[in-house]
């Protein structure tokens, strides 16, 4: 398939997605049982009041039409309002996502500054003492939650050597530990990946060609043999993004962390559904668009892809 | 030997969980004056914030994080054979609007939709397993139908048609045995994640509410008292890293042992 095609193709799909994404969220918030005009006024309101806001919110017409009238909105980008700040959604959402970009991005950035040199280092050193670490490493990255890792991060380098700050990202250097936090459990997965991707590729014809006519081992792995064991890491990292803005909802709200995630947690807690909504599917949206493009980068960058 | 480091923590895990509430435990008895003690001798890991024994809160944590584990993993696997199993087998527009959902599930990356579903349940031990199950079956679905779509023109499945064998009894006599090792290894890891899973549900509070214990729960708390009690916080972390640890080893070595590639 050429490229074009193959581009409509896979953003048609990803579009059908997201309205089955949006129609998930819209059914799972306004089916599961519990008032949400009990939750914002309690169980002690008048009933007028109740009747009021349920007005208010469009929640007394028929299910189908809440989700027309729901639909209809998202098309022209308006969320909804905001039950808590009185605000759009929208325009709250546009000022926590440059946070948690920054804070996904630093987190990848890091990862990929660990994974790289390690995944390298373990192939070339298949069953050394330095593959064993490098492997012991990734095991502990993959084990240890973010949950855990941030609290004692803050202990260590916060509290105690008082190197960076505790939380909240004004101060300089209070990335650091948020992207810490968050980029371990990235760089654990991709170094095993990049690992068993090269040591894959390492026995293939054309590295021994490349060993035959006297290239040194370090620039058979650099040169050859990395360029074609990039192409799985690439996939994994795409799949692995979501598991980093899905991380990033924790992540956040240990640090204070003005982003998309700590923003679901506090909607969550103040029951504040327009917004809870907002930011599900602004995180899906992201997913989604994320990995049809690196669907797309893969096609472009390896032939044999586009043929299927 | 490789087995022994992974199945001890298991089985520590396993038999904390199932004898804990036969011990002599006081998880909840709060004793003002005894606060945020380190260990001694009669309190191998100190207090917590309300004088509670942090040792027994492990221990009746570590039966949280075990009935969530088994259920939600048990739950997620038949619901998700049962749904891949059959798109798979019957084909046609059930297969698509199967494969549709999953990917509509799909694009909500790790435990995103847990945490959604949990906050809108509300807390609780039983909103808690309902929410991680259903998100937990796509897994299970998906690589159920893979695993039919590549044996359903096996010549056994071909000829059992033949001989008008009804398609449910195909399905689960000649199907499914053939597809269970795959499934078995996913169940493993499944188990790691949704281990963790449950914790950070409980770490943000929409999990195990007070004062019944959680790993997470515990480690959420420990947090305001991390300079002067480290121990409310490591002591549950140092569990969790431990349980996951050994459930992923023990995962890796029954993937060799059924050989099944991933």
């Amino acid at each position: 398939m050429a490229m074009l095609p193959l581009a409509a193709a896979r953003l048609s799909a990803a579009l059908l997605v997201m309205l089955g994404a949006c129609t998930l969220v819209f059914l799972l918030i306004h089916l599961v049982p519990g008032d949400p005009v009990d939750a914002m006024l309690g169980e002690t309101a008048r009933a007028a009041d109740r009747e009021a806001l349920r007005a208010a919110l469009g929640l007394d017409a028929p299910l189908w039409q809440q989700y027309l009238a729901y639909l209809r909105g998202l098309a022209q980008l308006d969320l909804g309002t905001s039950l808590t700040e009185q605000r759009p959604v929208a325009s709250i959402l546009a000022e926590r996502l440059p946070p948690t970009l920054i804070l996904a991005t630093a987190s990848l950035v890091l990862a990929l500054v660990i994974a790289i040199p390690l995944g390298l280092l373990a192939a070339r050193y298949q069953h050394r003492w330095v593959d064993s670490l490098a492997m012991g490493f990734s095991l502990l990255g993959v084990a240890v939650p973010n949950f855990w890792l941030g609290p004692l991060l803050i202990l260590v380098f916060s509290l105690l050597l008082g190197w960076t700050p505790v939380s909240g990202m004004r101060q300089p250097g209070s990335l650091i530990l948020p992207a810490v936090t968050l980029g371990t459990g990235l760089a654990a997965v991709l170094a095993r990946m990049l690992r068993n991707s090269l040591l894959e590729v390492l026995g293939d014809d054309y590295i021994r060609t490349a060993r035959a006519k006297g290239l040194s081992a370090g620039a058979v792995l650099w040169r050859h043999a990395l360029r074609n064991a990039w192409l799985p890491v690439l996939t994994l990292i795409g799949l692995q993004l979501g598991a980093l803005l899905a991380g990033a909802v924790i992540t956040e709200t240990i640090f204070a962390w003005p982003g998309i995630g700590s923003l679901m947690v506090e909607a969550i807690q103040a029951r504040d559904f327009p917004v809870v909504q907002g930011t599900v599917l602004l995180i899906a949206a992201l997913y989604v668009l994320v990995n049809t493009l690196t669907d797309l980068a893969y096609a472009s960058v390896d032939p044999r892809v586009r043929a299927h | 030997m490789r087995w022994l480091l992974p199945a001890g923590i298991l089985l520590l895990w396993a038999l904390a969980a199932l004898i804990g509430p036969e011990l002599p435990l006081t998880p909840n008895q709060i004793d003002l004056p005894q606060i945020l003690r380190g260990p001694t001798l009669l309190q191998p890991l100190g207090t917590d914030d309300l004088g509670r024994p942090v040792l027994d809160r492990l221990i009746v944590g570590s039966r949280t994080s075990f009935l969530v584990a088994l259920s939600v993993v048990s739950v997620s696997l038949v619901i998700g054979v049962l749904i891949g199993g059959l798109a798979g087998y019957a084909g046609g527009w059930l297969d698509l609007a199967t494969v549709r959902l999953i990917d509509v599930f799909l694009a909500f990356p790790g435990i995103l939709l847990a945490i959604v579903l949990a906050g809108v349940l509300g807390p609780g031990l039983d909103n808690l397993i309902i929410a991680l199950a259903a998100v937990g079956w796509v897994g299970y679905a998906r690589l159920t139908r893979a695993q039919i779509l590549s044996l359903r023109r096996r010549d056994h499945v071909l000829a059992a048609r033949a001989l008008a064998v009804p398609a449910h009894r195909i399905l689960v006599r000649h199907l499914l045995p053939l597809a269970a090792a795959p499934l078995i290894v996913e169940a493993s890891f499944g188990i790691a994640s949704v281990v963790v899973a449950e914790a950070g549900l409980s770490f943000l509070g929409l999990g195990i509410q007070p004062p019944a214990a959680s790993w997470g729960s515990m480690i959420r708390d420990g947090v305001a008292y991390m300079l002067v009690s480290p121990h409310l916080v490591l002591a549950p972390g140092l569990a969790l890293l431990l349980v996951v640890l050994a459930v992923n080893l023990a995962g890796d070595r029954l993937r060799d042992r059924l050989d099944v590639r991933g």
